[in-house]
C-alpha cells in the first residue's frame, strides 16, 4: 500500500490554529490566577476571536482545499466564519458581567466557548463527512458543558443533562447516516459522493436514500426543526442566559452551514425527491414554533420557539435552493444572529443575582424604568417579528423572494401567516413595556447596565439596522459566498 | 461464510436494541449505555463495509477510531453531568428531572 503524506496548508486553517491554541492557552493559565483576575480569561478569548476574525478575512475570496481534500476553504466557508465569529465574540462581552453577578466567573467557560467555536468552523469548512462529523462534536460536547455552568441552578442541571442525551441520540442517528452513505459511495467525502450519485442513477440507491434522511435526522436536531425541536424550550430556558443566546446563533448556524453543503452540493442531483420532506419540516417547524410561542410566560422560552420558528424560515431557503436560497440563508443566518443577541442581551441586563427576571411581567413598564433599554429591545423585536425598516424584514424578505421565484408559492403562503403570527407575541412584550404601569415589586432600583452589554447592544442595534435599510453591501457579500458551492 | 450482510444484520439489531434501551430506560446511566451501544452499532457497520466495499482504504476503520475517541469523550462528560444530577437531584431517575414543563 502507498502511503502519500498529504499536503498541508496551515495558512488555511490559521483562523481555527488561533481560536484552538487560546482555548488551551486559556485552560493552561487559569489556575494560576488570582480570584481578582480571572476576568483577564475572558480578555484572551475576546483577543482569540479577534485574531481570527482577521486571519479570516485573509482568506476570503480564496477557494482552496488542505489535507486531501477534507478541509475546504471557500466563500461559503469563510462567510459562516465571520457569523460565528462574530457571535462568539458578542456572547463573550455578554458575559464578563453576567458571570460576575452570578459568581461563576471561571476560565474554563471562556475556553469551552473557543472550542465550541472551533467545531462550528471545522463544520462550515468541513468537506468531508468525517470533519463535519469532528465539528459537530466538539461544538456540541462544549455546549453540553456551558449549558449546565452554573452548577447549584436545578434548571441549569437539568437543561445540560437533557441536551446531553438528545444530542448524543441524534448523533447516532447522525452517523448511521453517514455509515449508510460510506457503505454506498465507498468514500465520505462530498466531493466522491456527488460524482457516484450522478454517475450511477442513485435514485434506485436505497443506502444513499437512507443515509440521507439520517442526516437529516442529525441536522435536523442541531437546528431545532421540528420534529427534532424537543430539548430546545428545556435548554433554552435553564441555561445560561448568555448561553441560551450562543446555541440559538452560532450553532444553528453552523448546524444549517453542513445542512446546506451536503444537502445542495452533494444531494443535489436527487434535490427533486428530499425536496417534499424538507418542504413538510419547513412548513412543521415556522407553525409549531410560533403557535406554541404564542402560550408561553417565560421571555427565555418565548425566544427558544422563535428560534425554532426562525430554524423554519432558513429551512425555506433550503427548499427554494439555487444560489439565490443559499445567499438568503447566509443573509439570514447574519441578521438572525444579530438580532438574537441583541435581544438576549436585553434580557440579560434586566436580570439580578440569582433572580433572572424573565417573566413576562418583568417587563412590563420597562418603558418608564429604562426607556433606553426598552427601545432597543423594540428595535430587535421588530426585527425578529420582520418590520422594516430592520433586518429581519430585509432577511424574510429575500427568503421568501427566493422561494417565490422557484415556485414553492405555497410555503411561502404559510410563512407570510406565520409572521402575521409571531408579530402577535413578539408585540405584546412591546406593548407589556410601554403601555403598563410596572408591577410594584421590592427591587425597583435602577437597571445598571455593565460598559461590554453597552458595547453589545450599540453593535447589534447597529447591524440589525443597517442590514435593514442598506442590505445591499451584506447580501452581495452573501451572494460572492455561493457561487462556489455550485 | 460470513459475508457483509451477517454484519449488517448484527450492527442493524444492536442500533435497534439502543433506540429501545434509549426510549424505555429511566435511568440516566441506562440511557448513556444504549447510547453507546448504537455508536458501536455504527462502528460495526464502518469495519465491515471498510473491509467488503474498500477493501484496499482505511477511510472507514479510521472513521470507527474517531468514533470511539468521540464516543469516550461523550461519556466523560455525561457521566460528569449525570454525577452533578445525582448531587442535586438526590437520584438519577428522568423521570423526576422535570422542574420545566410549559
Amino acid at each position: 500500500m502507498d502511503w502519500i503524506i498529504p499536503a498541508v496548508n496551515l495558512k488555511l486553517i490559521l483562523p481555527e490554529i488561533v481560536v484552538c491554541l487560546f482555548a488551551i492557552l486559556i485552560l493552561v493559565t487559569d489556575p494560576f490566577l488570582s480570584k481578582e483576575r480571572k476576568i483577564w480569561s475572558a480578555h484572551l478569548s475576546w483577543i482569540a476571536v479577534v485574531i481570527a476574525f482577521i486571519a479570516n478575512i485573509r482568506l476570503w475570496n480564496l477557494q482552496e482545499a488542505t489535507f486531501t481534500n477534507m478541509f475546504l476553504v471557500d466563500n461559503y466557508a469563510t462567510f459562516f466564519k465571520f457569523i460565528f465569529l462574530a457571535g462568539s465574540f458578542l456572547i463573550i462581552l455578554i458575559s464578563m458581567s453576567y458571570l460576575k453577578r452570578e459568581e461563576i466567573l471561571h476560565g474554563e467557560y471562556f475556553s469551552l466557548i473557543l472550542f465550541s467555536t472551533l467545531g462550528m468552523m471545522l463544520l462550515a469548512s468541513g468537506f468531508d463527512l468525517v470533519v463535519i462529523f469532528l465539528g459537530l462534536e466538539i461544538m456540541s460536547v462544549s455546549l453540553y458543558v456551558l449549558a449546565g455552568f452554573k452548577r447549584s441552578d436545578l434548571a441549569s442541571n437539568e437543561a445540560s443533562l437533557k441536551y446531553f442525551l438528545m444530542g448524543a441520540f441524534a448523533t447516532g442517528f447522525l452517523l448511521y447516516g453517514i455509515v449508510m452513505i460510506y457503505g454506498s459511495v465507498g468514500s465520505t467525502n462530498l466531493g466522491q459522493i456527488i460524482n457516484h450519485i450522478t454517475s450511477n442513477d442513485a435514485g434506485s440507491n436505497l443506502l444513499i436514500w437512507a443515509g440521507a434522511g439520517l442526516l437529516l435526522v442529525g441536522f435536523g436536531f442541531k437546528i431545532a426543526s421540528v420534529p427534532f425541536h424537543m430539548w430546545v424550550p428545556d435548554v433554552y430556558q435553564g441555561a445560561p442566559t448568555p448561553i441560551t443566546a450562543f446555541i440559538s446563533a452560532g450553532p444553528k448556524a453552523a448546524g444549517f452551514a453542513a445542512l446546506l453543503r451536503v444537502f445542495l452540493f452533494s444531494f443535489t442531483t436527487i434535490k427533486m425527491d428530499w425536496t417534499m420532506i424538507v418542504w413538510i419540516m419547513a412548513a412543521l417547524t415556522m407553525s409549531v414554533g410560533n403557535i406554541v410561542a404564542l402560550a408561553q410566560s417565560d421571555i427565555k422560552r418565548m425566544l427558544a420557539y422563535s428560534s425554532i420558528a426562525h430554524a423554519g424560515y432558513v429551512l425555506v431557503a433550503l427548499v427554494a435552493g439555487g444560489e439565490t436560497g443559499v445567499s438568503s440563508a447566509l443573509f439570514y443566518l447574519l441578521a438572525y444572529t444579530f438580532m438574537n443577541i441583541g435581544a438576549f442581551t436585553v434580557v440579560i441586563a434586566l436580570g439580578r443575582k440569582g433572580q433572572d427576571n424573565t417573566k413576562l411581567e418583568d417587563y412590563s413598564g420597562l418603558g418608564s424604568r429604562s426607556p433606553i433599554l426598552a427601545i432597543l429591545m423594540t428595535i430587535f423585536l421588530f426585527s425578529l417579528a420582520g418590520f422594516p425598516p430592520t433586518a429581519g424584514f430585509m432577511a424574510k424578505f429575500y427568503v421568501f423572494g427566493s422561494a417565490v421565484k422557484s415556485g414553492f408559492t405555497g410555503l411561502v403562503i404559510i410563512g407570510v401567516l406565520n409572521s402575521l403570527i409571531s408579530v402577535y407575541y413578539y408585540l405584546r412584550i412591546v406593548v407589556l413595556m410601554f403601555m403598563q404601569a410596572p408591577v410594584t415589586r421590592t427591587d425597583n432600583e435602577r437597571i445598571k447596565v455593565a460598559f461590554c452589554a453597552i458595547l453589545v447592544l450599540i453593535i447589534s442595534t447597529w447591524a440589525v439596522l443597517q442590514m435593514g435599510i442598506f442590505p445591499q453591501s451584506l447580501l452581495s457579500l452573501a451572494q460572492a459566498s455561493v457561487s462556489s458551492i455550485f | 461464510m460470513i459475508g457483509l450482510n451477517h454484519f449488517l444484520t448484527l450492527s442493524t439489531i444492536l442500533f435497534c436494541i439502543g433506540i429501545f434501551g434509549v426510549l424505555t430506560r429511566r435511568n440516566a446511566i441506562g440511557i448513556l449505555m444504549s447510547i453507546e451501544l448504537m455508536f458501536n452499532a455504527v462502528n460495526i457497520n464502518f469495519v465491515a463495509f471498510s473491509r467488503f466495499v474498500t477493501p484496499t482504504a482505511l477511510v472507514g476503520q479510521i472513521f470507527a477510531i474517531f468514533i470511539i475517541t468521540i464516543a469516550a469523550a461523550e461519556a466523560t462528560v455525561g457521566l460528569a453531568i449525570v454525577l452533578l444530577i445525582y448531587r442535586n437531584f438526590k437520584g438519577i431517575n428522568v423521570d423526576n428531572i422535570n422542574i420545566m414543563k410549559w
